[in-house]
């Protein structure tokens, strides 16, 4: 299935949860929030959150700023 | 000097410096630039993540003690403001904002009207939220009726360290506004941290004269006992000034006399 990551299409296999999909690209989960069709979804419930075929995502961390 | 403190979103703070963590060279500085400036607060942004080459995260870097004031930085609308206030309070760090709503590239002037707008949704749903806006009575005070925590006006556009420009104007907010006022933005010197603190700023917000100095830590010292120099100024009520000499030594019993 296809499902935008970051702005970017990404081709990944069915049956991926948030977390796998974190794991997949070696991000540690505890470093970052992540947003499903403008849903938050916070770390606990990475595990259970499973993304489907044309999902939209965000994965965002803190940087630096001012 | 008696202790002192103040607060804000109910956390008594002893420094009235705030830093940021935007522009280091190397990262690994900024636990002694906290350490040295004596800085609680300190400022992030929440940023996509690089899904091909990860790169180092800010978090590391940031001593756990450290108030965490992430910024809506990227936000053109209130909207947009109060989506990314929401995801950096689901990073678990707190429920600190400071508002940020920028569609101006030139100058990174922030949106006043916008930045009312986002301040009340944030701060009705429990935000401690800290607007970054243009030293304006009126939008200052359009902000303390939106429930904002402080007031942080601007002394100079963001990153050009030009220093306290906006002078007049601050000095009108710090008399009328029933809130904390932080100067952000623009303060390159550390004596210009100290002008403001002298002239009744409650706090003032330093990231690129620190982050860009060649020594940032010894850069985080100056900034802090700058701040401080400042506020024990204000504290003692400074003299009056003259437009003409006031003798400071007795005007009477000199040799010549007589």
């Amino acid at each position: 299935m296809v499902i935008t990551v970051n702005g970017k299409e990404t081709e990944v296999a069915e049956g991926l949860s948030v977390l796998g999909l974190l794991e997949s690209k070696g991000i540690a989960p505890d470093t970052v929030v992540v947003e499903l069709n403008r849903d938050i979804v916070t770390g606990e419930n990475f595990g259970t959150t499973m993304i489907n075929d044309g999902d939209h995502l965000e994965v965002l961390r803190f940087v630096g700023g001012g | 000097m008696r202790e002192e403190s103040f607060e804000i979103g109910g956390l008594k703070l002893k420094s009235r410096l705030f830093t940021g963590t935007g522009k280091y060279a190397d990262d690994s500085v900024i636990p002694g630039v906290c350490e040295a400036s004596g800085s609680q607060v300190i400022t992030v942004a929440l940023r996509r993540v690089d899904l091909e080459s990860d790169t180092g995260n800010v978090m590391d870097f940031i001593p756990k003690d450290m108030q965490l004031l992430p910024n809506t930085s990227g936000a053109r609308t209130a909207e947009e403001a109060v989506r990314i206030a929401k995801l950096a309070r689901a990073m678990g760090c707190g429920n600190w904002i400071k508002i940020e709503v920028i569609s101006d590239n030139k100058y990174l002037l922030p949106d006043g009207y916008e930045t009312a707008k986002a301040t009340e949704i944030l701060a009705e749903d429990g935000f401690v939220v800290l607007p970054y806006v243009n030293a304006d009575l009126y939008i200052a005070r359009s902000l303390v009726d939106a429930g904002a925590a402080a007031v942080m006006p601007l002394g100079a556009p963001i990153g050009t360290n030009r220093g306290l420009k906006t002078k007049e104007m601050v000095r009108i907010l710090i008399d009328e506004i029933d809130l904390p006022i932080i100067v952000d933005a623009g303060i390159g010197r550390p004596s210009e941290a100290c002008e403001a603190m002298e002239m009744g700023a409650d706090a003032v917000l330093v990231n690129t004269a620190i982050a860009t100095a060649s020594d940032p830590i010894m850069m985080a010292r100056a900034f802090g006992q700058a701040v401080e120099a400042g506020r024990a100024a204000y504290l003692s009520g400074p003299g009056a000034k003259h437009s003409m000499a006031q003798a400071s030594s007795p005007l009477t019993g000199f040799l010549s006399e007589g």
